[in-house]
C-alpha cells in the first residue's frame, strides 16, 4: 500500500485511475465484502486513515457516507479521494439531500478525477433525522435521476445539459435497496427501476430479518433481476439491545425484529458484544446461501475493529493477490 | 398537525383518490375534451387570460383532490393518481428507504407515505396501470406554478434536458 504522504503527484494518482477493483472482484465471481467508513468529524486526513486501517485488508471496497443520518461529517468526496490516494478502493456515497443537479454533476466529475470509480447513488436521509434539522432539504433529483445522470455522463460523455465532456468519467454505478420497509411486497419493483436507471451493483439496508429478505430475493429472481445486478447485503453487529432500540426507532429505514432485540437483552452484559457479532456472522452465513447474493456490506458504526473478525468467522475472507 | 404543505388533505379528497379507476377515466376524458377545444380557445382568447384561467382551475380542482403543488408537469396518471410532489423529498420514481413500519412517511410521521399509496392505487388502475414503473425524468423546476394542462397541450412538459433525451432515443 502506498504511503499517503508520498502519493501526491498527479502521476501516482493516475495509478488508481484504472477500472473499478470492486467490479473486477464481482465479475470474477468472488463473494465481495465492502464496509462502511466512519467519516471523521475532523479536518485531518490522518483521522480517515486511522478509521480505514481496520477495514483495508479484508474489504474489496470501502464506502464513504454522505452525511448519513443527516449529520455532518467530512465530505464523502474528500474521504474517497484520501482513500484512493492511499491505495484503498473507495465507494462514493452520493445523496440528493444536500446538492442540486449542478453540484451533483460537478462532484461526480471531481470524484472521478480524484480516482473514484464506484458511486452509490442515494436519495438520502431527511434533514429531520440529524442534528441540524433546521437545514434546507434540496432533493432537486431523486436517486434514479442521479443514477441515470451518472450513466449519461459516462456512456454519452455529456452533462445533462448536453454539453460535451472532454474526458467522461469511468463509473461502476450502485444504488441502495431497502427490502425491509413497506411496501415490502413491491420493493423488488423499485429495484427493477433502479437497474433500468443504470444500477450495476446494490448495497442493501441492514438485514436483520432474513425471511423478509428471502421473500424479496424470490420476487427479484422471478423478474430475473439477480442476473442483471450484483447484490451486496447490508449487515452489522449490534452492540446491545439498547443500540438496537435506538437504531430501529431513530435511524430511518432500519427494521430489527423483536427476536433479535430479545436475544441481546437476554445475554449477560459482558457477552452482549460477542452476541452481536455472532448474530451478524449467522446472518451472513444465511444470506450467503441465497441465490442472487454476491456479497455483503458491513456497516459497523464505531466498531470498525470488529469487521476483520466478522469476515473471518463468517468464512468469507479471501486471499488478496499482492498488488 | 404538521406544518408541511405536502401533508395537507382536504376533507373527502382521500375518498376520491381511493377510486383511482374513476379518476383516471375523468383524466382521460378531460384530456380529450381539452385537446379538441384548445386550438379554438387559443385563437379567441388572449394567452395571458387562458393561462390564468387554467392555473386557477388547476389550483381549485387538483388542489382539492390531490393537494397539487403546481409543479407544472403533471404525471398523476402515471403515479396511481397520487401526487408525487406531496412526497417531502419530491421523489418522482418511487418510495425512499425511510418509510416507517406503519407505512407512514419518514419526514412527516402522521402522513401515509405518498408512494405506498401510489403503488397500491396504480395496481387498481386499468388504462394507465403499470405506468408507475416508467422512469420519470428530473423535475423542470422552471415550470413551478405554471399550468400543467397548458404545458401538456403545448408539449412543454414533455421536453427533456438534452443529455437525458439522448439516452431515451436509443
Ligand atoms: S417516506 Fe414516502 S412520502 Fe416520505 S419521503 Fe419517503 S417516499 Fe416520500
Amino acid at each position: 500500500m502506498a504511503n499517503p504522504d508520498q502519493a501526491s503527484s498527479a502521476g501516482e494518482w493516475a495509478l488508481h485511475g484504472g477500472e473499478s477493483h470492486l467490479r473486477q472482484v464481482l465479475e470474477a465471481g468472488h463473494f465481495a465484502v465492502t464496509a462502511e467508513l466512519n467519516a471523521p468529524d475532523s479536518a485531518d486526513a490522518e483521522d480517515v486513515y486511522a478509521n480505514v486501517a481496520e477495514l483495508g485488508d479484508v474489504c474489496d471496497g470501502i464506502n464513504a457516507t454522505d452525511g448519513s443520518g443527516a449529520n455532518c461529517h467530512m465530505s464523502s468526496v474528500a474521504c474517497c479521494a484520501l482513500m484512493a490516494r492511499a491505495g484503498y478502493e473507495p465507494v462514493l456515497q452520493m445523496g440528493c439531500r444536500d446538492r442540486n443537479r449542478i453540484a451533483i454533476q460537478g462532484d461526480l466529475l471531481g470524484a472521478a478525477a480524484l480516482g473514484v470509480r464506484n458511486v452509490l447513488c442515494l436519495t438520502g436521509d431527511d434533514v429531520s433525522a440529524g442534528d441540524q434539522p433546521e437545514a434546507r432539504r434540496v432533493f432537486d433529483f431523486d436517486a434514479l435521476h442521479l443514477l441515470r445522470t451518472a450513466q449519461i455522463m459516462r456512456d454519452q460523455g455529456v452533462l445533462l445539459s448536453g454539453r460535451k465532456l472532454t474526458t467522461p468519467p469511468e463509473f461502476f454505478l450502485g444504488a441502495a435497496a431497502n427490502p425491509f420497509v413497506p411496501p415490502q411486497d413491491l420493493r423488488h419493483l423499485r429495484l427493477a427501476k433502479k437497474i433500468e436507471a443504470g444500477a450495476q451493483f446494490i448495497q442493501t439496508q441492514y438485514c436483520y430479518d432474513v425471511p423478509i429478505f428471502e421473500a424479496f430475493m424470490r420476487r427479484a429472481r422471478d423478474m430475473g433481476l439477480h442476473e442483471k445486478v450484483y447484490l451486496l447485503v447490508g449487515v452489522g453487529p449490534l452492540r446491545s439491545e439498547r443500540a438496537a432500540e435506538f437504531m430501529r426507532s431513530r435511524v430511518p429505514g432500519v427494521h430489527i425484529p423483536d427476536a433479535v432485540v430479545d436475544r441481546l437483552a437476554k445475554t449477560p452484559r459482558k457477552g452482549k458484544r460477542e452476541e452481536g457479532i455472532r448474530i451478524c456472522v449467522e446472518i451472513i452465513e444465511e444470506v450467503k446461501q441465497i441465490e442472487g447474493v454476491h456479497g455483503v456490506h458491513i456497516m459497523a458504526y464505531r466498531q470498525e475493529e470488529t469487521v476483520p473478525e466478522i469476515v473471518e468467522r463468517a468464512g468469507i475472507l479471501r486471499e488478496k493477490p499482492k498488488e | 398537525m404538521s406544518s408541511f404543505a405536502e401533508s395537507k388533505r382536504m376533507p373527502g379528497s382521500e375518498w376520491f383518490k381511493n377510486r383511482p379507476r374513476s379518476l383516471e377515466g375523468v383524466y382521460a376524458g378531460s384530456k380529450s375534451v381539452l385537446q379538441l377545444l384548445y386550438p379554438v380557445l387559443k385563437r379567441i382568447l388572449p394567452a395571458r387570460f387562458t393561462e390564468r384561467v387554467f392555473v386557477w382551475s388547476e389550483e381549485v380542482t387538483k388542489g382539492y383532490l390531490f393537494n397539487c403543488q403546481m409543479c407544472g408537469q403533471c404525471i398523476l396518471h402515471s403515479t396511481g393518481m397520487t401526487c408525487p410532489m406531496n412526497c417531502p423529498k419530491n421523489l418522482r420514481n418511487g418510495p425512499c428507504g425511510g418509510v416507517r413500519q406503519n407505512g407512514h412517511c419518514e419526514v412527516i410521521p402522521e402522513m401515509p407515505c405518498v408512494w405506498v399509496q401510489a403503488w397500491q392505487r396504480d395496481a387498481q388502475m386499468g388504462r394507465y396501470g403499470g405506468e408507475i414503473q416508467l422512469l420519470q425524468p428530473p423535475v423542470n423546476r422552471a415550470l413551478q406554478n405554471s399550468s400543467a394542462w397548458l404545458n401538456q397541450l403545448e408539449g412543454v412538459d414533455a421536453q427533456r434536458p438534452s443529455g437525458w433525451s439522448t439516452i431515451e432515443l436509443e
